[in-house]
């Protein structure tokens, strides 16, 4: 069993992660019928509280949420500027006035979900917060690497990029040195958040070290417009040092696989032929975040019971 | 919650010889009750269900020369008390490689109390398509029926009290779907002391 | 004729290294005697005996929000705050609205503060006007007006031509200016101190370094100027070093710490409580300890609480857009006080940081037991607990990180010139 709600792979034990990466395996055969649903969540409410905009990760739990049955609403607040925030738990309140069973919530401010499930009687799952986790990318991309080399437990896995702003990367920290991989995080020295090495991973300033015989490696999407000056010179550098190409790749396994979060920024994460074709897993991580995120439903909504009887029995 | 261990007595009502002279006789009504042995297949519900069909499957086909086709289906997904209960049961597999449209589909299942698996099992049947006929085969029938659900093959009637739980116990694991060619046995648990409520809600499950 | 007779008390006077089982006798507002064995007939007695009897508590930084924020505090909830948090005298900062940039605002905080609080209240003027950094206030007219000290507190002054003017202009008039040390631009975005913690919660850090650039800088322009600095709330360990080379240098540096950043760390962050959120940010472990033990060794020479009120609903907020701060009267001793129980200071010591010296530092007549002196006083009982609830305290806020926590460590009474003002169980007595 997994808790009332998901706020980041931090809080997961190991077993807890394994049910749902086992459960979103279960998930995955209703794709591949004619009728892609079950009644599981009949007569229940998912609402997506987005606060950011995140066409991918909403329509990801929309489509879950509606293979399962669930009556799927989207709730996109603004949340143009700090200044309107002290409406942020009013707005929660509403919704819980609604009696939704769970609540999917993105925002840009790290902490937002847990503030947001400190006062909701319904489960909150974490669809991305700031740089904080984005726990259900991590988990379907470890579903993702568990379905193509067929374990993770003793894996390398490389994570490239912005580090310092990424919830993906910290949510994959977690979740692969949980289960058992080596974890090394590559990227310029000012996007390297610091002590990011007291988290359990090795760091990198070089992309030819960082890669030295991984079994996968994850670029991570960079926001050119905010890191550009403040934090990289240029893209053209950053593509130059950190960018992948087959040319690169070659440093890692030779059966390594390449994955990123989406939306690639073509030519400069990675080069057009590794976000095609294989070794990019891209598509398949895509297609397991419906499962992932059936499975996360399954096992999350309408578990409110009582918040205070949780917390008292710890 | 009382957490008193309550006394468990287990005897085994069928036992491995038992059960396949039970599955060669359901195995020869199918094959009485229809005249399109082509159109068979067998769809089993885990856990159980499973090591029943595949020996349902050769004695078909030692009986008829014909092998039919079979398929596992999970109903967890399509159970009526999820809504209910806080927790979540694990999925099992489901592995329908053919078409049920226009076959006579056999479901089946180790032991069948309410009829609540097996309305879920129908209800999940029809997502796969649109079969001609459904029938139900089931080794134990413990007759305690809520739903209007009929048994059409049933490996022995053992009618049982609250507190009771019937389990097939496959080798050592009791209901473990990859075990194959084990000895299946069939076991009556009495709990003394259990509250009558949780036996049988595991009775159910 | 008012007497009171505070009975067979532990009296721990700093300014006198005085630490005894005593009596207190207060006449007409002031200290008449201590000695044993004392009586006085028709004098209220208050039974001391276990609790300790020192100087009322001094802090040289508090924002009581008024004029202008009189949502969060105004003088008389400050007031009663102090009070009941073992305080009699309380210096308030500059940023309120309008800021105390001008003799009118000052008088006003004082006018007020006569008829409302219980307290004494000592208005700290700001240094430029309105906060901006640029344009001196005028010292001489706000020093007459009655304030106490100079500072733009969280509104760093980022130019160090005009910090170095206010420094020598502050000799005029022989007022301590008081910084809140940080650059600016390199604590940039930061929410929270930077490390690891920070990275795990995912919010944008404020490294030790942008205080300690400032503490640098300012202690070198104390020598430049030669005028009295006073560095408010140290939170680094490495500004402690640099405190430390300042006064062996005979500079004209003095410190002060919170009760806060000596009890709590960044991991305090990890739920995104805003009630953890204040400038400075909470450090590590290391730092804790680093300023725990400049307290005890006096190159921090004072605790001062920055209490800083916010409205329940302010804080209610992402972490990152949270205002900063939390209460700090009503808590201070019981948490400073485990300094004492440690071993680390002796009461005595720990009365000294927080009455005498703070009083010293901003030349305030308050902080001592003697004969003679306004009979300011405080009785604790540092053995007992309570459950301290903000919302039955005195502040109209609650933006506290100890709210609903059991503590140990009471004050008793408060007597502020010779008057009951605060004792325990019957709350803020105003006679």
């Amino acid at each position: 069993m997994i808790g009332q709600d998901l706020l980041g792979i931090e809080d997961l034990e190991r077993e807890q992660i394994e049910l749902i990466l086992e459960t979103a395996e279960g998930m995955q055969e209703i794709a591949s019928r004619d009728v892609k649903k079950v009644p599981t969540l009949r007569g229940r409410t998912v609402v997506n509280l987005f606060f950011e905009p995140s066409t991918r990760t909403q329509t990801s739990f929309e489509i879950a949420g509606k293979r399962l049955a669930a009556d799927v609403v989207n709730f996109s607040a603004s949340s143009s500027s700090l200044s309107k925030s002290e409406s942020l738990l009013d707005t929660a309140k509403t919704l819980d006035a609604m009696d939704p069973d769970v609540v999917i919530v993105r925002h840009r401010v790290a902490g937002v979900p847990r503030k947001i499930a400190d006062v909701l009687d319904a489960p909150v799952i974490n669809a991305g917060d700031g740089a904080h986790e984005h726990p259900s990318q991590a988990l379907l991309d470890m579903l993702t690497v568990y379905q193509q080399k067929g374990r993770i437990e003793g894996l390398s896995v490389a994570i490239v990029g912005d580090i310092a702003h990424s919830r993906v990367a910290r949510s994959n920290i977690y979740g692969f040195t949980k289960l058992g991989a080596e974890v090394r995080v590559a990227g310029p020295p000012t996007l390297l958040p610091p002590g990011v090495d007291e988290l359990g991973v090795k760091s990198y300033t070089s992309l030819r070290e960082a890669l030295d015989g991984v079994d996968v490696v994850m670029a991570l999407r960079i926001q050119t417009e905010r890191l550009t000056g403040a934090l990289i010179p240029s893209v053209r550098e950053y593509s130059a040092t950190f960018g992948l190409d087959r040319a690169k790749l070659r440093f890692a396994r030779p059966d390594a696989i390449v994955m990123h979060p989406g939306p690639v920024n073509r030519g400069v994460e990675l080069s057009h032929e590794l976000t095609d074709d294989r070794p990019s897993v891209i598509l398949d991580q895509v297609r397991n975040g419906v499962a992932l995120r059936m499975a996360l439903l399954y096992l999350i909504a309408g578990r409110s019971a009582s918040r205070g009887k949780e917390q008292a029995s710890g | 919650m009382d957490s008193e261990p309550s006394e468990t007595h287990s005897r085994v009502v069928l036992d491995d010889e038992k059960i396949r002279r039970a599955l060669m006789r359901i195995a020869h009504e199918i094959l009485e009750s229809t005249s399109e042995v082509e159109s068979l297949y067998l769809v089993a519900i885990p856990n159980g269900g499973v090591p029943l069909g595949r020996r349902l499957v050769e004695n078909i086909e030692s009986l008829s020369g014909i092998r039919p086709g079979m398929g596992i289906l999970d109903t967890t997904l399509y159970r009526d008390d999820l809504t209910r209960r806080g927790m979540r049961p694990r999925l099992r597999k489901t592995e329908m490689p053919s078409s049920v449209d226009d076959r006579l589909v056999i479901l089946v299942e180790d032991v069948v109390n309410t009829g609540r698996t097996i309305r879920a099992a129908m209800d999940a049947l029809m997502d796969f398509g649109r079969p001609r006929t459904v029938r139900v085969v089931a080794l134990v029938d413990r007759g305690r029926r809520e739903l209007p659900i009929k048994i059409d093959y049933a490996g022995k009637n053992i009618p049982t009290q609250s507190g009771e739980t019937v389990i097939l116990r496959i080798g050592e694991e009791e209901s473990e779907v990859e075990a194959r060619d084990e000895s299946l046995e069939v076991v009556v648990r009495t709990q003394r002391g259990a509250h009558d409520a949780d036996a049988v809600k595991e009775a159910q499950s | 004729m008012d007497r009171v007779l505070i009975r067979g008390g532990r009296i721990l006077d700093p300014s006198q290294g005085r630490d005894e089982e005593a009596d207190l006798l207060i006449e007409d507002g002031k200290v008449a005697a201590v000695g044993a064995g004392l009586s006085a007939a028709d004098a209220e007695v208050i039974d001391a005996s276990g609790k300790w009897v020192a100087p009322a508590f001094v802090d040289l930084h508090a924002h009581f929000r008024a004029p202008g924020q009189e949502y969060k505090e105004d003088l008389a909830s400050g007031g009663r705050s102090a009070v009941a948090g073992g305080f009699s005298a309380v210096c308030c900062m500059a940023n309120t609205d309008p800021v105390n940039d001008d003799p009118s605002v000052t008088q006003y905080i004082l006018d007020r503060a006569e008829k409302e609080s219980p307290a004494r209240v000592f208005p700290v003027a700001a240094a430029t006007r309105g906060l901006q950094g640029e344009v001196m206030t005028e010292m001489a007219a706000l020093k007459e007006a009655g304030a106490v000290a100079f500072s733009d507190d969280g509104a760093a002054i980022m130019d160090s031509s005009v910090m170095r003017r206010v420094l020598e202009y502050s000799k005029l008039v022989d007022a301590p200016v008081v910084v809140h040390a940080e650059d600016r631009s390199l604590r940039a975005d930061g929410v929270m101190n930077e490390g690891v913690m920070s990275t795990r919660l995912g919010l944008p850090g404020n490294p030790v370094e942008a205080e300690e650039l400032h503490v640098a800088r300012d202690v070198r322009l104390a020598r430049l100027t030669g005028a009295r600095l006073h560095v408010g709330h140290v939170s680094a360990g490495g500004s402690v070093d640099l405190i430390r080379e300042a006064k062996e240098e005979g500079l004209s540096v003095t410190a002060e710490v919170t009760p806060h950043h000596l009890s709590l760390t960044d991991e305090a962050t990890s739920g995104y409580d805003t009630n953890t959120k204040m400038s400075p940010p909470l450090r590590t472990r290391k730092d804790v300890e680093t300023l725990r033990k400049a307290l005890v060794e006096g190159v921090i020479d004072c605790i001062a609480t920055d209490h800083a009120p916010h409205a329940e609903y302010e804080k209610a907020v992402e972490f990152a857009a949270a205002p900063n701060g939390i209460l700090g009267l009503e808590t201070a001793f019981s948490i400073v006080s485990d300094l004492v129980r440690t071993g680390e200071m002796t009461p005595l010591q720990l009365m000294e940081r927080m009455s005498t010296a703070p009083a010293r530092i901003f030349g305030l007549d308050a902080g001592s037991l003697k004969e003679g002196k306004s009979a300011d006083v405080v009785i604790l009982d540092p053995e007992a607990t309570w459950t301290y609830e903000p919302a039955e305290g005195f502040s109209k806020s609650r933006n506290s990180p100890w709210s609903g926590q059991n503590l140990t460590g009471v004050v008793e009474a408060t007597f502020v010139k010779g008057r009951l003002v605060y004792q325990a169980g019957r709350g803020v007595v105003i006679q």
